[in-house]
């Protein structure tokens, strides 16, 4: 059993997404603990691209500080080895394409699997170009998580059927970041999903309150939040993890 | 890997979010029933040769040839059509096709400029919005087309983000796809992105080659022995290659942009500097570094200042077809000014790369060798910048 699967034994999951290195590792290390200590069911964590051309604003800035700190994919690997000593949370790796098939597909999902990543999201791989990593994924017992968009409509039940570990529903068009409203009709998306799929679903994109969540994992399996976790590492630096620790236990309430 | 489509080799590909994946399967498809279509190809003709100015001349350049003493020089001048660049070629059929399609917005990225103010007309004569994405560097290195563009009734948005060049409008201009998708319709400026669009721009661009040949087969009564042109992203390049590539004595080179020199980390050489990567859409080769973050890549030429290739060219590359070399800012500077002084032609400092390499090959070659560079725009933007390299300020 993919040990994704356990992310959703525990009611509604809880997804945050940090980037590693955003502004320093140690910073990410601490926040990773906090936000286990407050409720996160699963991990996502982000390694750094300099075009990270699904982001808004607010994560690409993240990408862009982490990488000016010196952050590399290999520290980020040494990273997740010293959180996998004492915590045992599903976790995932968020990143782009190149990151991957630059470091080597398949040396890259071996580190995964060897300092205990569960799974991959490649934004920037959508399911005619999966056969790349896939194979790589599938060696190395690492799940590669598939996206969905509120432009799929026909595409919906190809990309379930063959989905692994969790799909990730995009809540809206356009790329990451805080909306105000999430307008798109994600029940009938969700339906389409269920009919073809046992596996878990999580919606992201936009989502920053604790009543978006809520409604977000009323809808789904999950929901993930990202840019408002960014948010506070803007605003407070290293001193960030404490207060992401009290963010991730305000949504973490209000979805259970 | 399973999907073949759009695959030149090994490069190529559709690697963009799930949120564009109809979209270019609904371009994809609009392209295939267009491309067939008579009244479509008629449209595009009349459009190309009563609006832009098409056919190109091939020109028979004596005094270069004669001074250099070697090979015979044409060059093919796309700095003469409408616009100043051979980009309203993709522009045209591109928004035509949007229109068929029933998209209302275009929008697109540029680095030079002249992609952007293409599009600008393109948009004006068709009645359609405009939003063109420039690298804030870009816009104050080539203000003169800012301006143009505005003046055509676009609205140009300068991009902060990364080194504020043509990279970042790109990103840019994909992430203003991902968010409005429904009424537009992205015109990507040369054969790079996701399938289809190399494949596209290169259809629309092939124009040049076929000219090319029709005209050399007129003049000369056969085909050249080297056809040439810059390479960025490698639009008027693949024009200049593509109907020349069956023929396998014709000698097909890309020049591409060295900056201050392929050993310096100031050049956009992709073809010398680069390795194979996936980014913006596709797999090709791209400058980047061992954990494959895209280098800030640097040329004199806001046109050629890209860490791409398009993936046919990285192909062409692969299977030896076509041969890249890097020309430095200096020498497309130099070869910039010696155009103007000896066939009274100013070019573009994107195609003064061309013009460099051929200076350097052509003096060696026999006088019966014939050989073609394509002018892929003419230089007026470029004499504010090329006057500040050359250390004298002036003011437009």
């Amino acid at each position: 059993m993919s040990n994704i699967k356990k992310a959703f034994e525990n009611g509604k999951a809880f997804i945050p997404f940090i980037t590693c290195g955003d502004p320093d590792l140690d910073t990410t290390e601490a926040a990773v603990r906090e936000m286990v200590k407050n409720g996160a069911d699963l991990i996502e964590l982000g390694i750094p691209f300099s075009d990270p051309t699904a982001e808004g604003p607010v994560i690409q800035g993240a990408n862009l500080r982490a990488l000016e700190g010196g952050v590399t994919t290999d520290k980020i690997f040494e990273l997740v080895k010293r959180i996998r000593k004492d915590i045992d949370t599903p976790m995932v790796f968020m990143t782009y394409a190149n990151v991957v098939y630059s470091y080597g597909t398949d040396r890259f999902l071996a580190a995964c699997a060897g300092t205990g990543i569960d799974g991959l999201i490649l934004p920037d791989v959508p399911y005619e170009e999966k056969e790349e990593f896939l194979p790589a994924c599938h060696k190395h017992g690492v799940d590669l998580v598939s996206l969905i968009a509120p432009t799929s409509k026909n595409r919906i039940a190809m990309i379930a059927k063959e989905a692994e570990g969790f799909l990730y529903i995009v809540s809206s068009l356009g790329v990451t970041g805080m909306r105000s409203k999430i307008t798109t009709d994600l029940d009938s998306i969700i339906e389409v999903v269920r009919a073809n799929t046992d596996i878990p679903c999580a919606i992201g994109f936009g989502i920053s309150t604790p009543e978006q969540a809520r409604k977000m994992a009323d809808l789904s399996d999950g929901a993930i939040v990202g840019s408002a976790i960014i948010k506070i590492l803007e605003q407070y630096g290293t001193e960030a993890p404490g207060h992401i620790g009290e963010y991730v236990r305000s949504i973490k309430e209000a979805i259970s | 890997m399973t999907n073949t489509r759009g695959r030149f080799g090994d490069h190529g590909g559709q690697y963009i979010p799930e949120t564009l994946m109809n979209a270019v399967i609904e371009l994809e498809e609009a392209y295939d029933h267009f491309k067939e279509d008579p009244d479509f190809n008629r449209e595009l003709t009349t459009l190309l040769n009563e609006y832009a100015g098409r056919p190109s001349r091939l020109y028979y350049a004596e005094k270069m040839t004669k001074d250099l003493g070697g090979a015979k020089i044409y060059l093919k001048r796309e700095d003469l059509n409408h616009t100043g660049a051979h980009k309203i070629n993709n522009v045209l059929g591109q928004a035509l096709l949007a229109k068929k399609m029933g998209k209302t917005r275009l929008i697109a990225e540029t680095g030079a400029g002249q992609h952007g103010v293409a599009t600008a007309t393109a948009a004006a004569l068709m009645d359609m919005e405009c939003v063109v994405f420039m690298g804030e560097e870009d816009t104050r290195r080539q203000a003169l087309n800012v301006y143009r563009m505005k003046l055509l009734g676009a609205e140009v948005i300068p991009v902060k983000t990364g080194t504020a060049t043509l990279k970042d409008a790109v990103s840019e201009a994909m992430r203003e796809w991902t968010s409005r998708i429904s009424d537009t319709h992205y015109c990507l400026g040369s054969v790079m992105g996701p399938h289809p669009f190399p494949t596209i721009v290169r259809d629309f661009q092939a124009v040049i080659s076929r000219e090319i040949k029709a005209q050399m087969l007129e003049k000369e009564g056969r085909l050249p022995d080297v056809v040439m042109a810059c390479v960025g992203g490698g639009s008027n390049a693949i024009g200049t290659f593509y109907d020349f590539i069956d023929d396998k004595e014709v000698r097909l080179i890309g020049c591409e942009a060295a900056g201050r020199g392929i050993d310096t980390f100031e050049t956009a050489a992709t073809i010398a500097t680069g390795k194979p990567g996936i980014f913006h859409g596709m797999r090709s080769y791209f400058c980047q570094d061992e954990y494959g973050q895209i280098a800030p890549v640097y040329s004199i030429s806001a046109g050629l200042d890209y860490p791409g290739i398009g993936p046919e060219h990285a192909y062409l590359h692969d299977t030896g077809r076509a041969e890249y070399v890097p020309v430095t800012d200096e020498e497309a500077v130099r070869a910039f000014e010696y155009l103007a002084v000896t066939e009274g032609i100013i070019p573009a400092i994107e195609s003064s790369h061309a013009l460099a390499h051929a200076i350097k090959i052509a003096p060696d070659m026999d006088k019966e060798k014939l050989v073609v560079i394509t002018v892929s725009g003419r230089g007026d933007k470029d004499c504010a910048a090329i006057a500040r390299y050359r250390g004298e300020d002036i003011h437009e």
